[in-house]
């Protein structure tokens, strides 16, 4: 299902910000595997860009190691 | 470190600008990919390509020696700035040309001069 992928990408990153003070997860064709997900948490801030990307995608390791995302955007951003 | 791993390093280290992206610097067989040259065309950088879709191993070795999962990757005077995300809102704040100014001064500056190379030995 649908709806199914897009909810195990925002649990997972769920766990891994907590204090995420916005956190979305577009399936964005529809099909269930072309992703765009925003996080914006305080875990990010004083890193760089490609070390913020990092966490999430450690975030998400399992789902990308699996095959399940075909495509991942990621747009992230420091709380403070 | 393999053969390939250790070319794709000194493939890293000794291009200015180089884009590992599914398919050439003329043909892209990836959205994704094809943002990320995009953006560098937009700033007027020129690039060298690598294409990794000739083999699997050149996929996984890269990601071992960047901690980065996905492709496209694409590195500055051998730093890894992001992917096609990172690129194209670095590419839109003015922030990848600062970025092109510190590590390479004026040697990025040669729209159109583009390129792919491999990495894959040859036999």
């Amino acid at each position: 299902m649908v709806g199914t992928m897009s909810g195990r990408l925002e649990h997972l990153l769920r766990d891994a910000f907590p204090d995420a003070s916005e956190l979305s997860v577009v399936d964005r064709t529809g099909g269930g595997d072309h992703f765009h997900v925003t996080v914006v948490s305080r875990r990010f801030d004083g890193l760089s860009r490609v070390d913020q990307h990092r966490l999430v995608y450690e975030a998400l390791a399992s789902p990308l190691g699996d095959g399940s995302i075909h495509e991942l955007r990621i747009t992230t951003r420091g709380a403070a | 470190m393999s053969e390939l791993r250790q070319r794709i390093k000194t493939t890293i280290e000794s291009e200015p600008v180089v884009a590992f992206v599914k398919g050439t610097h003329q043909q892209a067989y990836c959205g994704n990919s094809q943002r990320a040259m995009h953006a560098l065309r937009s700033v007027g950088a020129s690039f060298t390509a690598v294409d990794v879709l000739p083999d699997p191993a050149i996929r996984l070795e890269l990601s071992a020696l960047t901690s980065w999962p996905t492709i496209p990757q694409v590195f500055v005077g051998g730093e890894l700035i992001g992917g096609a995300d990172i690129v194209q809102e670095m590419a839109a704040s003015g922030e990848l040309e600062a970025k092109l100014d510190e590590k390479l001064g004026d040697r990025w500056r040669s729209p159109g001069a583009e390129k792919t190379v491999s990495v894959v030995a040859v036999v």
